[in-house]
């Protein structure tokens, strides 16, 4: 073959390429990548697939008079694994987006391929605020909450009450450290300090220890830089050890399912920022029901996120016509998201979804109607108070 | 600069007995997996499986059928117990005269299973079951406050560990026992079942688990990978303590408490894996463990 019909047989193959791009491949398909049987299965495992189910269905099962098909896998929490699955799924199992992405290194591991392969990842379960800065990219909607919202809800709300002196218990991997970091940001910019930090391996049993430099640290507030049965285990210790009757514990990253798995009594007043609550207004509590009617428990922040930002991608597709991943982030950074989980929101040209976030007082006991009454809501903190601002490096809207 | 040392001194000392407190509770987890690992020779790595089943089975037994921690303390041991004979029975003495391995992938795939069903059934959230109302509270020490609880635990241990001790190497049942590991024939010679006394002490171990769980459900969090994270740990001190030794494996696993107390407050990074790199350091030096006898 001359050099002439080469170039001409690749332009047609570019050509007929990208005119089958534009037609889509007959159906949009999305893949729910999620932790289904680890640590975090109930934070965004399952879960996260009723949910996203659940928008396909609320949305007619069809797109563009094409199938809408789900398939999932587990992550196992391993960023390795995650991004195998990711692979095979873009290259030779044609999904288009893929959601859940819980844990911030496996999410890591698995944008590395999205964005390579231009399809869209729906973060819903991490925190990491890394997608919509150093790692961002045109290809990523972070949609739920982040690190810095969480900061900004509890700690900051804090430090405005007078708590000046902060010590960290915090998870020894990139999510805690981002947390801390982020977190004492917030505390000198508001005029508090940072007195001391203990960096405690994931998955430790024992916080005693922890508890007790805490103690010795002269703290107003021990904040729990961690996640999961970490926060649980260090709340156990640090009421067990007496440290609550003289400082005051944030837990900067508490999902329902954790509040649920804590003492009621040990837990009851602390105060934490969520993206949302099943029991805020009608709309939440119908669409919570529905979800635990297909799930047998009420939804995480993770669970309503997901069902929101597969909402807004499904939207998206239809307004745009087509699947194509350029055209339809495009389309969904133009249009507002708005449902009962994306209250005020903004889907920004980094990828940030930007919506209120709420700060929520664990109730006592005594205070719950039933095992699901676990909040009471104190603010609602209006999105662009609670989240970063954009880096103009970052704006992919344009 | 004396203040400062008052100081260090108060908050060591309290980091010590917060090690203790721990080393006593390694100690009477790994006490069990002596028993079973040194005596019978079956690598039993369901154990941790076990005590994530007696904490729950504490839970349950609080929440369904109303039992209290102190029933719970009786009935949930002799329960995991009993589970752990039918193991035994039906699924490790078939293959008791395989190698070692073969045990070890049976048990390791039991433990799988066990906290797989946990999961499914209970999610992976974990559930709090509350302190009993008897051993609230603490007492103010000169350098920490000591929840009663903790106290609780440590008496807990020193009572069981010695009884223990003193069953297999002071009485005449534990003479059996140790015979029959030594030559089970001769032993069977004698008139005496010896593959009863071994399903009776499979049975001992695991049941020791399953207090461990018990003991454990109102300070940890009650959930499905409670076991899986602290076996290795458990491991590892029956190991450094050396395989066989009962006394080894109580006294290696306060020292390994007091050992991981120090690291939290020293750094703090290195907690998880202080044991394991003592453990490097020991097999290099005497592979048998610190009391194992030469093999």
């Amino acid at each position: 073959m001359t050099l002439k019909k080469q170039i001409l047989t690749a332009a047609i193959a570019g050509t007929l390429a990208s005119a089958a791009m534009a037609t889509t491949d007959g159906k949009v398909k999305i893949g729910v990548l999620a932790d289904m049987s680890g640590t975090y299965a109930d934070i965004c495992g399952p879960g996260c697939v009723v949910a996203t189910q659940m928008a396909i269905d609320d949305f007619g099962g069809k797109v563009l008079n094409k199938p809408i098909e789900l398939i999932s896998a587990d992550s196992q929490l391993k960023p390795d694994i995650a991004s195998a699955i990711a692979r095979r799924w873009v290259e030779s199992e044609d999904v288009d987006t893929i959601g859940g992405l819980v844990s911030s290194a496996v999410t890591g591991a698995v944008t590395q391929v999205t964005n390579n392969s231009k399809n869209i990842a729906l973060i819903t379960g991490s925190a990491s605020n890394g997608f919509t800065t150093k790692a961002c990219s045109p290809y990523i909607a972070h949609w739920t909450y982040n690190v810095v919202a969480l900061a900004n809800g509890t700690v900051k709300t804090m430090v405005g009450e007078g708590k000046k002196k902060w010590f960290f218990i915090t998870a020894d991997y990139a999510f805690g450290h981002a947390l801390e970091t982020v977190s004492s940001n917030v505390i000198k910019a508001n005029g508090g300090e940072v007195v001391g930090s203990v960096r405690a391996p994931l998955g430790t049993t024992d916080f005693s220890s922890y508890v007790l430099q805490a103690q010795a640290s002269g703290a107003d507030v021990v904040a729990l830089a961690n996640a999961g049965n970490d926060t649980v285990n260090a709340l156990n210790a640090a009421t067990e050890f007496g440290l609550t009757e003289s400082m005051d514990i944030a837990g900067l990253l508490v999902f329902s399912q954790n509040t649920k798995a804590m003492d009621g009594n040990v837990a009851g007043g602390m105060k934490l920022t969520t993206g949302f609550y099943w029991d805020l207004n009608d709309e939440t509590r119908a669409w919570s029901k529905r979800f635990k009617e297909k799930h047998g428990e009420i939804p995480s922040m993770a669970h309503a996120g997901a069902y929101s930002a597969t909402m807004h991608y499904l939207n998206a597709v239809q307004k745009a016509g087509t699947d194509d991943a350029d055209v339809v982030m495009k389309q969904m950074k133009t249009t507002k998201p708005n449902d009962f989980f994306a209250v005020n929101a903004e889907f920004r040209g980094d990828g940030r979804m930007v919506h209120d976030m709420l700060l929520v007082q664990i109730k006592k006991p005594a205070e719950r109607k039933d095992e699901d009454d676990i909040y009471k809501v104190l603010k609602v903190i209006p999105g662009n108070e609670a989240y970063n601002p954009m880096l103009d490096e970052c704006n992919f809207s344009r | 600069m004396s203040g400062l040392l008052d100081i260090n001194f108060f908050a060591l000392s309290g980091q010590l007995l917060v090690g203790l407190i721990n080393g006593s509770f390694y100690a009477l987890l790994s006490l069990g997996l002596a028993i079973i690992f040194g005596l019978l020779r079956i690598i039993n790595f369901a154990q941790g499986a076990l005590y994530m089943v007696g904490a729950f089975a504490a839970l349950l037994g609080l929440k369904y059928l109303s039992l209290s921690y102190w029933q719970a303390l009786i009935f949930v041991p002799i329960m995991v117990g009993i589970f752990g004979m039918l193991i035994q029975v039906f699924l490790i003495r078939p293959i008791a005269n395989q190698d070692h391995l073969y045990s070890l992938l049976l048990t390791f795939g039991l433990a799988l299973m066990l906290q797989g069903i946990f999961t499914h059934l209970f999610g992976s959230s974990g559930l709090s079951y509350p302190t009993p109302e008897a051993l609230k509270g603490g007492t103010r020490l000169p350098f920490m406050y000591l929840p009663n609880y903790r106290a609780w635990i440590i008496a807990v241990s020193v009572v069981v560990c010695g009884l223990t001790w003193w069953a297999i190497e002071k009485t005449k049942l534990g003479a059996y026992l140790r015979a029959g590991t030594e030559n089970p024939q001769l032993l069977q010679a004698f008139g005496v079942n010896v593959p009863l006394i071994i399903t009776l002490t499979f049975g001992f171990g695991v049941a020791l688990a399953g207090l461990a769980g018990v003991l454990a459900a109102p300070v940890y969090s009650v959930s499905p990978d409670m076991g899986s994270n602290i076996l290795i740990v458990v491991f590892a001190i029956v190991v450094i303590g050396g395989m066989g030794s009962i006394g080894g494996a109580i006294i290696t696993g306060l020292a390994m408490g007091v050992i991981e107390g120090l690291t939290k407050y020293f750094y703090p990074q290195a907690s998880s894996t202080v044991i394991f790199v003592v453990m490097v350091i020991v097999l290099m030096i005497k592979p048998s463990g610190l009391f194992g006898k030469e093999a």
